[in-house]
């Protein structure tokens, strides 16, 4: 079995260029890595304001907040993304239908990218609250001393401050968007998985094409840690476990 | 500046506390309190711990809100509506840059050196032109004796020298009055000098000081008026000679024995 034949007949299946399905698996991995990137800014862009309004609005915006975070952390990622892509698309259907125009088809990417992304709002905006706790009040108190507009309080200090504490929680974000791209297969969206299964399916060497996949999600991961931990050393300046 | 003390009355009035109250929920912190401090005196707060010097403090840059009462900044009151509450954020913020304002705990921001933390409100709110915002800077910095650190990270500065550049940051805003808010309280025995003598120096070039502090020998030195509060009351004011050698009431009495 673990002889050299098959171990090259599989590295012909993986090789880049027709017959092998190498630019099929790269292509997918390309799109894993596009809507992960948008949905983790998408995300980050909602925690930010999550976590800020969470913390110091009013009623009504923590009220609202709470329901958001609370649905979309309660709901399996698989249900949402079923429940926003048909179900949206559909909405935003009927409604043009409606009003005479025509029929859209949504791109997959941006549907994917919507839909993690407010997956990853959700937990972006616990993480970040987190973290702006985090920040002492004192330093906080100082800015506004001085005559600090709340803006400029949140964007000079806050921001930089809880980004040590933010860091940790937000590399687990990214990991689990990189994850759950997967899900997009469902939607028919060719990620990674989707590529891989179609040459799985059509060549019968499952084995090969599902560790190719998995390898490539490791190596992806691999990455995004010497990433994560250049960020941290970077945030943590000043304090004397961070870098200068 | 202000050497002649017989021209006192005509010195324009710096910072006006008037019928100050302040409640956290059902307990009343501050019972009226009433202060004025004119450009270049020197004001010391003193009192026991739980008396709300610090509360009286803090509401005067509203970093606490008041329940009630009036606070004028350089002759102009801050809005407040019946409850205390500033209305005008715009004004607060303007009337705040004119105060700078020294913690007990430093407070000096932890992600930026110590230079940076000078120039930070002078270039982004003050919209001082770096460059100048820089040299303002390492001048005080010298001034305070920290020129060499001014590229340190706070976590590496000992207690003293924090709070030294936490003097400086508050004089890089060009305040027209300092308010300290236990200034040496946090700090080790040995490094509680170094900052009395950097506050001692502001207090004798004229500069308007509110000083919320622990040091009686120092508020004797250093002080043109003396306020002593207790339970959220004015117990006794006046000069430091009078309020620190010839005490009226029991509970100062009392207190200045316990602190020795």
């Amino acid at each position: 079995m673990a002889d050299g034949s098959a171990l090259s007949a599989s590295l012909d299946l993986l090789a880049y260029s027709p017959p092998g399905w190498g630019a099929n698996l790269l292509r997918g991995l390309g799109n894993t890595v596009l809507i992960a990137l948008g949905a983790y800014g998408v995300g980050m862009f909602l925690g930010t304001l999550g976590a800020f309004g969470k913390l110091y609005g009013g009623p009504l915006t923590r009220d609202l907040l709470g329901l958001y975070t609370t649905l979309v952390r309660a709901i399996p990622e698989l249900v949402l993304i079923l429940i926003l892509y048909f179900a949206v698309t559909d909405l935003v259907n009927q409604a043009l239908l409606s009003m005479g125009y025509e029929r859209i088809q949504i791109s997959g990417v941006a549907a994917g990218i919507m839909v993690l992304g407010v997956v990853q709002g959700a937990y972006a905006t616990e993480v970040l609250r987190g973290a702006i706790q985090s920040v002492p009040a004192g330093q906080i108190e100082a800015a506004r001393a001085m005559g600090m507009s709340p803006l400029l309080v949140a964007w000079r200090i806050t921001l930089p401050l809880m980004l040590p504490a933010a860091i940790p929680g937000m590399a687990n974000l990214w990991m689990i968007v990189t994850k759950d791209t997967a899900l997009l297969a469902v939607v028919g969206f060719n990620e990674l998985v989707q590529e891989s299964r179609q040459a799985a399916g059509t060549t019968k060497a499952f084995f090969t094409f599902f560790m190719a996949a998995g390898v490539l999600f490791l190596a992806m991961s691999l990455v995004s840690n010497q990433v994560f931990a250049r960020i941290e050393a970077w945030a943590s300046k000043g304090t004397k476990r961070g870098g200068i | 500046m202000f050497d002649d003390k017989t021209a006192k009355a005509q010195r324009p009035v710096a910072i006006r506390v008037e019928g100050l109250r302040k409640s956290f929920g059902s307990h009343e912190v501050l019972k009226g309190v009433s202060l004025t401090a004119r450009e270049g005196d020197v004001v010391a707060i003193i009192g026991g711990s739980g008396s709300g010097k610090s509360t009286m403090l803090r509401c005067i840059n509203f970093l606490e809100t008041p329940s009630g009462g009036q606070i004028e900044i350089g002759g102009e009151a801050v809005a407040m509506n019946a409850a205390g509450a500033p209305t005008d954020r715009r004004q607060l913020e303007r009337l705040r840059q004119s105060l700078g304002m020294v913690f007990q705990s430093f407070n000096l921001w932890t992600h930026m050196t110590v230079l940076e933390n000078l120039i930070e409100v002078p270039v982004h709110v003050l919209k001082t032109p770096r460059p100048q915002a820089v040299e303002t800077a390492r001048t005080l910095l010298a001034r305070v004796g920290l020129a060499e650190k001014e590229a340190a990270y706070p976590a590496f500065l000992s207690g003293g020298q924090q709070q030294r550049a936490a003097i400086a940051r508050a004089l890089a805003i060009g305040p027209k009055a300092m308010l300290f808010d236990e200034p040496t309280s946090a700090l080790d025995p040995e490094l509680v000098g170094e900052v009395l003598a950097v506050i001692r120096a502001l207090a004798d070039e004229g500069r308007t000081m509110i000083l919320v502090t622990h040091e009686m020998k120092f508020a004797r030195e250093v002080a043109d008026h003396v306020i002593y509060l207790h339970n959220g009351v004015i117990e006794e004011e006046g000069p430091p000679s009078a309020v620190f050698g010839a005490p009226q009431s029991a509970r100062l009495k009392q207190f200045l024995s316990s602190v020795g």
